[in-house]
């Protein structure tokens, strides 16, 4: 056998849109590990890519859905979760992923987060925490620890951080779970998990900056960074999401937080709506061509 | 194609400019929309949300304008016709999604009840104030499409003259009403199903594989393929080429935007509609749209009842400005005059396509009523001198 013969197959490639590689991510970037852990939660579904859509911000984190071979939406700064409300809305039968950065998600479209929460609307919500505005090169965000250092916090952050997954428990969200980069596996599982629930799935991901949030820190490069997850963080599934606030230094708690049943907006509409909704099927070529009477 | 007469509420109705428009964008196809309450517009989405369910549809009410100017879009790329509707303040929030509709050329439409601005200004009351907003309010450079309706019975004709266009020539497209014309109750003939044309969208004529999102043919509009049709399509605000992915040089630039300001420009002819009376051997012709232009006509009779050759050019479509019509009217008229609830937005228009070639009289208004038949004569006078 010569090794021509030898053609080693990586599954997630059919996954990702070929013809947009390499990518604008830096080395050591933890968004293309995110990326790895959600190609894989998506081949082990039986669910129809060809019916599924990938909705982001803008960002580093909101080029994500350029990057996957699906029906991929880069939207506007903040709105990628009314843009994919209005998607899943007008086409039930999609599944819809947005993903997108923590300043996107939190500080610019941080009420559309709370209110795609609270209608539980049917949309997986990934969201990638680097603590930084990283695109636009290393800002302050909401979710920048205190004390760090950011091109616009020269003499320390002095805002305190968001703690996202009890802001997105507390708006009603039916699924809230945390995990770093550096945990793989579990992101692997929760994010399949998640895809198979209705509802509003809400996973953050911790993840590094190397460019600009850990450089700015002295914090050292993507390596450090993972052995700095791995070190602090403590798995506590079913967590209260008031005991999920990140520290500088402190604890990072990852599990699955939140895992309920509660009925998603479509299923609520209909079952309300009763009588009052007509479904509206395709009209047959023959009811076109002959166009039924209006006044009948 | 025809309109769905299942959407039709084919009859003689006496309803206001809002409920109209509401039945409109039904007739034309529309059965999603989201919005965000605001005077005086949302009459048009409590009638939608009344309506839409038993079409089959949904009006979503979203958490801000900035929230529908874009689920609207996510409800067209999912293969609806969709629209939202709002007033100055809200139309204000709105811009961003109007510059993103316009570079992913998202066939949609935006309903704008003018009232008195800036800010908060007059909720309950009409103006014209957002006219050059319609044109320019989102940064960068694109072209749009806008109507104003000057009764309840435009306000549903032309609002499927709207999604008309919007599908025509995949754009996002101005309805330009004003408070006026959106809370009077007048009767509105709504046709038979079979009367009413549609513009279908267009779809892909091409499989996966060989199509491409944004590659233009002879008419420099795209075809149009959904979510979920196996196209995995790709959809961006950044420049982009004809599949739709990110190409940030002036190259791709140039390409993309000329094309785009070229489907609109070469259908200038097209693009105009108006109405007129009387233009041939005026010497005076008043120019304006919507609400206003009921108030001229008043304003013109009595311009002839004292003898003066008064023409009316009533402009239906106001962007693209009927440039070519101006600039031949201009040297057979001594002057054109220009009411508008607004300080001089349009007539700055004027002014530039008549070219110096006859006067322009301006005849502004900060808005709140509409204007006394007698200001608009009294600048006709001055005019015919
Ligand atoms: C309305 C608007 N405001 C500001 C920007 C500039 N901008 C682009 S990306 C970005 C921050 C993105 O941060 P985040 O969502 O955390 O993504 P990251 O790059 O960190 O992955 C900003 C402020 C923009 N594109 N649009
Ligand atoms: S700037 Fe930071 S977030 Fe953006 S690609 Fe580079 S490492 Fe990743
Ligand atoms: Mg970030």
């Amino acid at each position: 056998m010569s090794t021509t013969d030898f053609v080693v197959h990586n599954p997630v490639e059919d996954l990702l849109r070929q013809d947009r590689v390499p990518t604008i991510w830096c080395p050591g970037c933890g968004i293309g590990t995110t990326v790895n852990s959600f190609a894989h939660a998506l081949l082990g579904q039986d669910i129809d890519l060809s019916k599924t859509a990938i909705v982001s911000g803008i960002g580093c984190s909101g080029r994500v859905s350029g990057y996957m071979n699906l029906d991929s939406f880069h939207t506007t700064h903040g709105r990628a979760i009314p843009f994919a409300t209005g998607l899943k809305l007008a086409n039930p039968e999609l599944t819809v992923i947005v993903y997108s950065g923590d300043g996107d998600l939190t500080s610019i479209g941080g009420n559309h987060l709370i209110h795609a929460a609270r209608r539980n609307i049917d949309l997986m919500v990934v969201c990638v925490n680097n603590m930084i505005y990283a695109m636009t090169g290393g800002q302050a965000a909401a979710t920048t620890p205190g004390s760090s250092m950011s091109t616009t916090t020269p003499y320390g952050a002095f805002e305190p951080e968001l703690n996202m997954p009890q802001l997105v428990d507390a708006a009603g969200a039916c699924f809230v779970a945390r995990w770093t980069s550096f945990h793989v596996m579990q992101l692997e599982r929760t994010m399949a998990k998640a895809l198979k629930k209705k509802g509003l799935r809400f996973i953050e991901i911790l993840s590094p900056c190397p460019t600009y949030f850990q450089r700015k820190n002295n914090l050292g490069d993507a390596l450090t960074a993972m052995v700095d997850y791995k070190k602090r963080s403590k798995i506590k599934h079913g967590c209260h999401t008031w005991e999920t606030a990140l520290e500088p230094g402190g604890d990072i708690i990852v599990g699955e937080f939140v895992d309920r049943e509660r009925e998603d907006y479509l299923t609520r509409m209909r079952r309300q709506l009763g009588s009052h909704y007509s479904e509206f099927p395709e009209q047959t070529e023959e009811e076109i061509s002959e166009g039924a009477c209006s006044e009948c | 194609m025809h309109a769905d007469q299942r959407c039709v509420l084919t009859g003689t109705h006496f309803i206001n400019g809002d409920a109209a428009c509401c039945e409109g964008a039904l007739s034309a196809g529309a059965r999603f929309a989201a919005g965000y309450p605001i005077t005086p517009s949302t009459e048009i989405v409590e009638r939608f949300s009344a309506r839409a369910p038993q079409v089959g549809g949904l009006f979503i009410q979203m958490e801000d304008e900035l929230a529908s100017s874009i689920a609207l879009q996510g409800m067209v790329w999912a293969g609806q016709k969709s629209f939202t509707v709002t007033s100055g303040p809200g139309y204000s929030l709105m811009m961003e999604h109007i510059g993103y509709a316009a570079i992913t050329e998202t066939p949609c439409v935006f309903v704008d009840v003018q009232r008195g601005g800036p800010s908060t200004g007059l909720p309950t009351l009409p103006a014209q104030g957002d006219m050059m907003q319609a044109r320019w309010g989102s940064h960068g450079d694109y072209l749009t499409i806008a109507l104003t309706p000057n009764s309840p019975q435009e306000c549903y004709s032309l609002t499927i003259k709207a999604f008309n266009l919007a599908e025509q020539f995949r754009v996002p497209v101005m309805f330009m009403m004003d408070e006026c014309v959106g809370h009077m109750t007048e009767k509105v003939v709504i046709p038979k199903a079979e009367e009413i044309e549609i513009y279908p969208r267009r779809l892909a004529s091409k499989p996966p594989g060989e199509f491409n999102l944004f590659e233009a043919g002879e008419d420099l509009v795209p075809e149009m393929a959904h979510a979920g049709e196996g196209y995995k399509v790709y959809v961006t605000g950044l420049t982009h080429d004809k599949r739709g992915y990110p190409v940030l040089n002036p190259k791709a630039q140039h390409e993309l935007v000329t094309r785009q300001f070229e489907k609109i420009r070469r259908a200038a002819d097209e693009l105009t509609i108006v109405e007129t009376e009387e233009i041939e051997g005026a010497d005076v012709v008043v120019v304006s749209y919507g609400i206003t232009s009921r108030v001229a006509q008043r304003a013109i009779q009595m311009a002839r009842d004292k003898g003066l050759k008064v023409g009316k050019l009533r402009l239906i479509c106001v962007w693209p400005f009927p440039e070519k019509l101006i600039r031949e009217l201009a040297p057979k008229v001594k002057a054109l005059v220009m009411p508008e609830l607004n300080m001089g937005q349009m007539v700055l228009e004027l002014e530039r396509c008549a070219g110096g070639k006859c006067q322009v009289i301006s005849v502004p208004h900060a808005g709140g009523t509409v204007h006394k038949p007698a200001d608009i004569l009294a600048a006709i006078e001055r005019g015919a001198r």
